[in-house]
């Protein structure tokens, strides 16, 4: 899950950068680079996740 | 720049260091007494070491604005990755001119970034790895997002290039400094773990109380003057700001750090029946980092606004941190650093005095730190970590840095501590 997070973080950027590079109404890119962040979103909830110890096993 | 504002500029730099300073004092006195030598001989040495870095060839990827650089041609228009300038400072003529204040501000501005993991790492980071990461950190990811921000790379060309207003703008370091360092910060708490007895036996959180309340309280008034120094002399630099706007800068600065530390304070006595000092501290630095991306560029009104939203959110994050995601973060350097510049840059695009299309600008900054910068970094330390461990040992813990690391401990005539937080 940690891997897939950080990929999906790596591909919402390249979402970010193509929309601003690629498409040239405002509108796309401002409907596209908010897809992309929300990409990175879910991939850094992943990543989030993956690092979270259940409260049982937190104790040493 | 004329002679005068480059004056001005390099006095302003001359500061910088204080927020430094401040920040490693924080660091300190939020640790246990027996890492409190170390953090602070950690703290110095990874400035060191970034500056190094720094000096050996992360000036060559970063660059200035103007000068060479790598550009990649992506769909018909010119993209600059990576500054194309000679390593050890080689070229670059150090004599006052503009290429050299910004190299001098580079090299404070690297090192400060490598020591913000700190309070996410003490009592715990040992000295020789954490030197290392900074050294990635002085080196690479802090000069090639310098870079893309503020040498004339893509993210400052947005503008430009692509009509986002005047392209990513981040004055003081918001971004390049704070997020940066705070996502290193994230990446280190991660791979490093909680210290030993933080996490009860029920999985709940046990408060570590740092050791010295007045290092902390201290340190928000040097970090005070070191972050007007690196606002007003970062907004000269690369935002283009006069040398008269400083005075609108450090009172933006200092009202948001304001009313940072006063909604703290009011926040910590809503939820736990009085203010808390180390929080009111971190709200403090939460204000000054919030005010960093936006200070040139808006009004003073807005700019005490922004930090009272940084204050509260700085509260709620530390809180979240700790007991839900499990992070354990004696400084609270993620909250402080990553939440509070986010929403400074992202504040910026909304309120500032800026084009409309700016908050686009700003968008594509933050999700370039937590596109690249965070993988980045996280894999960098996690690589560091598969080939020298970067976590002190058990026994080392339960001893304390200072003794196990260094022979030798901060306070040698007191009994510092008890064994309360730390089983066998």
């Amino acid at each position: 899950m940690r891997i897939a997070g950080f990929l999906m973080l790596l591909a919402g950027w390249g979402i970010v950068l193509s929309a601003a590079a690629l498409l040239k109404t405002s509108a796309a890119r401002i409907a596209f680079v908010l897809a992309g962040a929300g990409v990175e979103v879910l991939g850094l909830v992943l990543v989030i996740r993956s690092h979270i110890v259940p409260k049982g096993d937190r104790y040493e | 720049m004329n002679d005068t504002a480059a004056m001005l500029c390099f006095v302003m730099i001359l500061l910088v260091p204080l927020a430094a300073l401040g920040l490693a004092l924080m660091n300190t006195g939020l640790g246990r007494s027996r890492s409190a030598a170390h953090t602070m001989l950690t703290a110095i040495c990874m400035m060191a070491t970034a500056a190094l870095a720094y000096f050996v060839c992360g000036f060559s990827f970063e660059g200035v604005a103007g000068h060479a650089s790598h550009i990649w041609n992506v769909a018909g228009k010119p993209w600059s990755w990576a500054g194309a300038e000679t390593p050890f400072f080689s070229r670059l003529p150090l004599d006052g001119s503009t290429p050299s204040l910004v190299a001098l501000l580079q090299i404070f501005s690297a090192g400060l970034a490598a020591i913000i993991p700190l309070g996410a790492g003490t009592d715990r980071w040992r000295l020789g790895p954490a030197c290392l990461s900074s050294a990635v950190m002085g080196g690479l990811i802090y000069p090639l997002f310098a870079h893309w921000a503020w040498a004339g790379g893509w993210l400052a060309q947005m503008g430009v290039l692509y009509g986002m207003g005047r392209g990513y703008l981040d004055s003081g370091g918001a971004g390049c400094i704070q997020v940066t360092g705070g996502l290193a910060a994230l990446s280190i708490a991660w791979i490093l773990g909680p210290r030993r007895g933080k996490y009860g036996p029920s999985g709940m959180a046990s408060a570590i109380p740092g050791h010295h309340t007045v290092f902390v309280l201290f340190s928000c008034f040097l970090v005070w003057v070191g972050w007007l120094a690196l606002n007003a002399s970062g907004a000269m630099l690369f935002a283009g700001v006069p040398a008269g706007m400083s005075v609108l800068i450090a009172i933006n600065t200092t009202l948001s750090a304001s009313l940072s530390m006063l909604a703290a304070a009011v926040t910590t006595r809503a939820r736990f029946g009085r203010p808390d000092a180390s929080l009111c501290a971190n709200g403090w630095v939460a204000g000054l980092v919030a005010s960093s991306a936006g200070c040139a560029f808006m009004a003073p009104a807005v700019a005490a606004l922004i930090g009272l939203v940084a204050g509260v959110l700085v509260i709620l994050s530390v809180e979240w941190i700790d007991l839900h995601l499990g992070v354990d973060d004696p400084g609270g350097s993620i909250s402080v650093h990553t939440i509070a510049g986010v929403w400074g840059l992202l504040a910026l695009g909304m309120f500032g005095r800026v084009p409309a299309a700016q908050w686009l600008a700003q968008l594509v900054g933050v999700a370039t730190l937590f596109g690249f910068v965070l993988p980045v970094a996280y894999t960098a330390n996690w690589l560091l970590n598969r080939f020298l461990p970067q976590r002190i040992s058990a026994e080392g813990e339960w001893q304390g840095m200072d003794l196990y690391e260094l022979g030798a401990g901060a306070y040698p005539e007191f009994v510092i501590h008890r064994e309360d937080f730390i089983q066998r």
